[in-house]
């Protein structure tokens, strides 16, 4: 069976950015959505908004291009991880990444990436409109 | 924690650019927000201020919730000694500019002084700097947003910004954030214009923390439940806040024709049936609903402008989605100037954001030259050709954009009502409070309300008080004044937390206790008690009432227009009836421990630590 992936529904999305508060105090300890791992991308004065993280891709170019194996694949969850202690923050894989999904953190000098919260993604449980499913 | 403990001061006048701390003894008597605001104003500025001199200050300020996961933790508060009143302002927004604010490290944000030559604010975290906005007076508020993006260079900077309006010193202009969120009242946006300040564009990336995480998260699910659970909350989220035009309707509290009727014929157009119906071109006005920063209710309304109505067909740059009617747009550029047509109420709408206008003093200033031309007082040669009859959707549009520019007939419009109707010799036909034009409510089937409007400290305004349940149910001024006092100084409270006065359909003292005690330093199980929270609201009211007495108002000034005194309410559950303000003032003036001529005693501010 193929682990369960984030479902992403715009069309249920309001662009609240409970999401990107989650992932924040999740992963930065503090509320703060320019840290978030998931983002919502707003269009035309709101007409669209549209939340995006990292679809956790086989192809995984961001582990292909790390010039020095920082990351791994977390064989239960199918997550691609990246280990802070060999990252050297190159940024090769932000470039590698075809999606953006995978962002360098300038405070800490190593990439970013959205890991599943080793399997209980906080962006889900805080979503009020269910555009954030877990299945 | 819960606040950042850092407030921007700048000086156009001079320049100067400075970072202070937040003076913590205040912000543990005043919350943040609308309370906070109104403490530094106090402290920093003569309250018989001109309000558009440089020595007014502007004050933006986020409260302890701000930028947290609370739900509905995005608001702002703009306070300022507003033009259209010459009192106390305060105006809240939402969208996603005061989470920004204070990401970017501040809770807030003081400009004092007037710029020689038109400038904007540029804040990106401890990088402030003022510069040169030649290229973007003159232009729109949509245009001036849309470009500073392109220009810095990041479509996550937040804008607020003033149109034209702002610039011209229309009585209500206001200022605009996210597009199509606007601190709307009382003419904020005229201070920001005699500054010579366009914009304030502010990109944070430093993040907000709380006192005591996991007490905090616990509450911030909590309390999202019992929002999530909530009829009121429901309604909101389906409907939007313009659900309330049938209850008004119904009612017959819905002001129609400048408040000569209180029921409207044309309310199923304009309903939110109306604005998921589809016309007969198959054009349906809602396209979805949309939430400001933080807030799980998501009452904001995205709509579209039918492209075959007479006022886009030719007009491709309006075919694009945006803000869609609210109740207070919906009646302000509807019933109460008799307009019925859904699409030049949205386009309309979309011109108040575009150029920075509260579209409630628009329409009820509008609805008073509608009735002076009704009366033959103005003519066409007054208003430049303009046929002003009520229910005259062309001279809705045509209206709102003259104004907007500061063209023709919209010169006169821009004065607001009061001035307006003083000018033709006729002031009892401005449906005003202190200047201030009336919300969608009239105060003949709504008592308290109507003491709420005659009592709030910005002039005539809906959001200050909550006796709404009261007035449903009972149509007299009886048992009114207790209601409208307590529920004003809650409301103040909230205003200051950060989150949402519509949070209080689900929420009591009791969540905003646990909100604000585990976000704050110094808050503890039941530091912030029902009792603390409710007299800290209390004092915010009484400050901003000694502000206002200190400005020159007086009892006088505690009342509403003839109209809503002497003219019985013509339909509806209160019909026959006027407002019974004489009777409820004296009963709210003596509950507050205010003289009978409304000024708080000496033991009311002593109780309040006001002294």
């Amino acid at each position: 069976m193929n682990p369960k992936q984030l479902v992403l529904d715009a069309d249920k999305c309001t662009s609240c950015l409970q999401c990107e508060m989650a992932c924040s105090l999740e992963h930065e300890g503090l509320f703060n959505p320019a840290r978030s791992r998931i983002k919502v991308f707003e269009f035309e004065h709101g007409k669209r908004s549209i939340p995006y993280t990292c679809t956790q891709c086989e192809e995984a170019w961001c582990m292909k291009a790390c010039p020095t194996d920082a990351i791994s694949i977390n064989a239960t969850l199918g997550t691609k991880v990246v280990d802070e202690s060999k990252c050297v923050g190159c940024k090769v894989c932000t470039m590698a990444c075809p999606y953006g999904t995978i962002n360098y953190n300038s405070s800490t000098g190593k990439v970013n990436k959205c890991n599943l919260c080793d399997g209980d993604p906080q962006c889900v449980s805080a979503c009020p409109t269910g555009a954030i499913t877990f299945a | 924690m819960g606040w950042q403990k850092q407030i921007l001061r700048v000086n156009l006048t001079t320049g100067e650019i400075k970072k202070e701390p937040l003076i913590m003894d205040w912000a543990q008597d005043y919350l943040g927000g609308r309370g906070l605001a109104t403490k530094y104003l106090w402290e920093g500025m003569d309250p018989s201020t001109d309000p558009m001199s440089p020595d007014n200050m502007l004050i933006f300020a986020t409260g302890p919730l701000t930028g947290t996961m609370a739900a509905t933790g995005g608001r702002y508060t703009v306070v300022t000694k507003g033009p259209l009143t010459n009192a106390i302002a305060c105006s809240n927004s939402g969208g996603k500019f005061g989470a920004e604010l204070k990401f970017a490290g501040y809770d807030m944000l003081i400009l004092e002084g007037r710029s020689v030559k038109p400038v904007y604010l540029v804040i990106i975290d401890d990088k402030v700097e003022l510069k040169d906005a030649a290229d973007y007076w003159g232009t729109t508020v949509w245009h001036t947003e849309e470009t500073l993006k392109e220009v810095h260079k990041d479509p996550q900077i937040k804008v607020a910004s003033i149109g034209v309006a702002g610039e011209q010193g229309v009585k209500y202009a206001c200022i605009v954030n996210d597009l199509h969120r606007a601190a709307g009242r009382s003419g904020v946006g005229a201070v920001m214009g005699s500054k010579h300040l366009k914009a304030i564009a502010v990109r944070g990336t430093q993040g907000v923390s709380v006192d005591k995480p996991k007490v905090f998260m616990q509450a911030a699910t909590e309390t999202k439940a019992s929002l999530e659970d909530d009829g009121g909350r429901k309604s909101l989220t389906k409907y939007g806040t313009n659900a309330m035009i049938d209850t008004m309707n119904e009612f017959g509290g819905l002001p129609t024709d400048n408040f000569r009727s209180v029921q409207f014929e044309g309310t199923e157009n304009i309903n939110p049936a109306a604005m998921v119906r589809p016309n007969a071109n198959g054009h349906v006005n809602l396209i979805t609903n949309k939430a400001c920063f933080g807030c799980t209710i998501a009452c904001g309304r995205i709509a579209h402008i039918d492209q075959t109505h007479f006022s886009v067909r030719d007009r491709k740059e309006y075919w694009h989605a945006s803000g869609g009617l609210e109740y207070e747009t919906a009646y302000a550029l509807g019933p109460v100037v008799g307009i019925d047509d859904i699409d030049a109420l949205t386009f309309a709408g979309y011109l108040m954001n575009e150029h920075g206008m509260d579209p409630i003093s628009f329409g009820v200033t509008l609805a008073a030259a509608m009735e002076l031309y009704d009366l033959g007082i103005i003519d066409k040669q007054t208003t430049g050709g303009l046929d002003l009859s009520f229910g005259n959707a062309e001279a809705l549009t045509t209206c709102a954009e003259l104004t907007g520019k500061q063209e023709g007939f919209g010169v006169e419009l821009g004065l607001g009502a009061k001035l307006l109707c003083q000018k033709y010799g006729r002031p009892e036909l401005a449906m005003v409070v202190k200047g201030q034009e009336f919300a969608g409510y009239d105060s003949r089937a709504l008592q308290g309300m109507g003491l709420g409007y005659a009592t709030s400290n910005r002039g005539a305004c809906h959001l200050k008080h909550d006796v709404f349940a009261e007035d449903m149910d009972d149509q007299t001024g009886a048992g009114k004044a207790q209601p409208c006092k307590t529920s004003q100084d809650k409301i103040a409270m909230v205003d200051s937390t950060g989150a949402c006065l519509f949070t209080m359909s689900a929420w009591d003292t009791g969540e905003f206790q646990l909100l604000v005690d585990s976000a704050c330093e110094g808050g503890s199980d039941g530091t912030w008690d029902n009792e603390r929270l409710l007299l800290t609201g209390e004092r915010i009211w009484n400050l901003e009432r000694r502000f206002n007495l200190s400005a020159g108002l007086t009892r006088a000034d505690d009342t509403l227009p003839p109209r809503l005194l002497k003219e019985p309410a013509p339909s509806g559950v209160a019909e026959g009836r006027v407002s019974a303000l004489d009777t409820m003032l004296p009963e709210y003036y003596s509950l507050r421990g205010w003289t009978a001529e409304g000024v708080p005693t000496e033991s009311t501010l002593n109780r309040l630590g006001l002294s």
